[in-house]
């Protein structure tokens, strides 16, 4: 038996809908790790933390550096690669704004892929200090959106 | 439309390959990456790499919308997708072309058609390709004026069995009737499907591929054969062309018939039409065709000088064949090896972890298409293959010489791999005296253990 994408498809899903942020699922032999939104798996976390990503040459688009040096933010990644809105739609005022309270359920922006719309939640509770995610601009998965300091 | 960005739907040496044809022809790079393959050699090289999702094949190189959401998102024009992985989804063709991105392969529409093997069977037939003789029969009666036809050995296969299951040999067509109600009996009992059909059994066969190029408006040319019958469980593990003791005038036909399939579909792009080479008989066998570029692909470039690569895009991008068959000088034999992160002790189990250090052989006539430098990890998610060393030269024996030299000289640290288990294959007198069956790998493996 081998996973899908159908059923990976499904298993974030259920997740999503979920009332948890993280899972861990082991189906003969593949370990499927996975976190919500702002949420960490445990292979991400910092004393584990692998190499630096390279950092990627021409041509990208010049992306926001982080500015706040505030030690203890937490970072709200996208769940996946896709163009980042801010808004639910073109014209309504952001999800968020810098100040803005959230919970961790609570939605910070949409990735789009391919015409299908995929929430981005805070995963953690507390006050947006900076957005680095640029509206309309495509994201990686991972990609810090956010930087929230946690209640 | 000349191409100025392509985005990389792969991974691993095949990921390196491309990038490295594109920075010759000055098209700038996008390298979809998983989350283990941040750090790979093709993300640094790259002009860009984009996480596409975990490490998980099914959720980042295998999801089609990311990847084109992806390649869009990034401003390339074109995708290419390597082999495996995305190569031969008729979903990801047809994708590109609804959104006006340009995929770098065949039309969706093609690789449809060579993706269905009975399709593929019906358009070999029609370009009067010669395929595995046999069919399906009803009666005793009709069995035997068929047997008569394909001639013995035959096979009697039932049409609800597969991989094996529900076959019988027949070597003396007067065994036929029995063997045929013997066969139905079981079929009917087995797979609830008493219809058996006949193939001739071929004893010793070869697998021989030949590599062709499509405009994708009919006109088609060859770049000669390949011969990957060293396999083992239907891995190929050494490539080399010219195929060995192959008869000239098999030869032309068999050539002559890969390129009238290509016609017949108005092939688009780099594909490869495979054969069965039936060694008594001497005659060759339509078996599929490959609508991607293929692992062995620089055994051809070596001999041929030709980049496919570069071709693939120039078709692409429009501009069609750049050469004429007439232009097409085939010279020399060139020999690959397959390097893979597996241990033949342990039954050729997969060996992921990291190479703390590696050397890779130089010298004339050697390239070394490969991601791995010191340091670099092999995740356990995916392919264990982490090099292709070949060799060219003048003519077999020198180009084997010299893969020999250059396997001694490579250095794998901190993995296990299947470099000593290769340097056997090139030793092994059967392989040296050339052309050998697909029979040949268990053979050497079944000697070595009487030897043991």
């Amino acid at each position: 038996m081998s996973l899908t994408a159908k059923d990976v498809e499904e298993i974030l899903r259920l997740l999503e809908e979920s009332q948890f942020d993280r899972l861990n699922l082991e189906i003969n032999g593949i370990k499927i790790e996975l976190a919500r939104d702002g949420a960490r798996p445990k292979s991400e976390r910092p004393a584990k933390a692998a190499k630096p990503a390279p950092a990627p040459a021409a041509p990208p688009p010049a992306k926001k550096q982080r500015q706040s040096a505030e030690e203890g933010l937490v970072e709200v990644k996208s769940p996946l690669l896709g163009v980042f809105y801010r808004a639910p739609k073109p014209g309504e005022p952001p999800f968020v704004e810098v100040g803005s309270k959230v919970a961790e359920d609570s939605v910070i922006g949409i990735v789009e892929v391919m015409k299908l719309m995929n929430s981005a939640r805070a995963g953690v509770a507390g006050e947006v200090v900076e957005i680095l995610g640029e509206n309309g601009e495509l994201v990686e998965h991972g990609e810090v959106l956010m930087l929230v300091r946690p209640e | 439309m000349a191409i100025k960005r392509i985005f990389i739907a792969n991974r691993g040496e095949i990921a390196v390959r491309i990038i490295r044809s594109c920075k010759a022809l000055g098209i700038e790079t996008v390298l979809g990456v998983s989350e283990a393959d941040r750090t790979s050699l093709g993300a640094l090289m790259a002009d860009r790499a984009l996480c596409l999702g975990p490490a998980q094949p099914a959720a980042s190189y295998l999801q089609i919308p990311t990847v084109v959401q992806a390649a869009l998102g990034s401003g390339c024009d074109a995708i290419h997708p390597g082999y495996g992985f995305l190569a031969e989804r008729a979903e990801l063709a047809q994708l590109c072309e609804d959104e006006g991105m340009i995929f770098i392969g065949p039309a969706a529409a093609q690789i449809e058609a060579v993706g269905d093997k009975l399709r593929a069977r019906a358009e070999a037939i029609a370009a009067e390709v010669p395929v595995v003789p046999g069919g399906p029969v009803e009666t005793v009666d009709a069995a035997q004026k068929l047997a008569a036809e394909i001639g013995a050995p035959l096979l009697v296969k039932a049409v609800g069995g597969g991989g094996g299951r529900g076959m019988k040999l027949v070597e003396d067509l007067a065994a036929l009737p029995a063997t045929m109600d013997m066969a139905s009996a079981e079929a009917g009992a087995a797979f609830g499907d008493p219809r058996v059909y006949l193939e001739r059994f071929v004893a010793r066969g070869r697998h021989i591929e030949v590599q062709v190029l499509g405009d994708g408006a009919g006109k088609v040319v060859h770049l000669g054969e390949r011969d990957c019958s060293v396999q083992r469980r239907y891995q190929k593990l050494v490539e080399e062309t010219p195929a060995p003791s192959l008869p000239a005038a098999t030869r032309d036909k068999l050539l002559a018939a890969a390129v009238r399939f290509a016609e017949r579909l108005d092939y688009r792009g780099a594909g490869t039409v495979e054969f069965l080479y039936d060694v008594v008989r001497d005659e060759f066998y339509f078996l599929e065709m490959n609508a991607r570029i293929q692992v062995e692909h620089p055994v051809t470039e070596e001999v041929s000088g030709v980049d496919l690569i570069a071709e693939q895009i120039a078709i692409a991008g429009g501009q069609g064949l750049r050469f004429t068959q007439d232009e097409v000088v085939l010279a020399g034999a060139a020999v690959e090896c397959r390097i893979n992160a597996e241990d033949p002790e342990r039954d050729f189990a997969p060996s992921p972890g990291t190479v703390s250090d590696v050397s890779w052989p130089h010298g004339e006539g050697i390239r070394v298409d490969t991601h791995i430098a010191a340091g670099a990890s092999i995740p356990p998610f995916y392919d264990s293959m982490i090099a292709k060393i070949i060799a060219h030269g003048p003519d077999r024996a020198t180009a084997i010489e010299r893969l020999e030299v250059a396997l001694a000289q490579t250095r794998i640290e901190g993995i296990a791999t299947n470099l000593s288990f290769q340097r056997r294959i090139l030793a092994d007198a059967e392989f040296t005296a050339g052309g050998v069956d697909t029979g040949f790998l268990p053979r050497m493996l079944e000697r070595e253990r009487e030897a043991a």
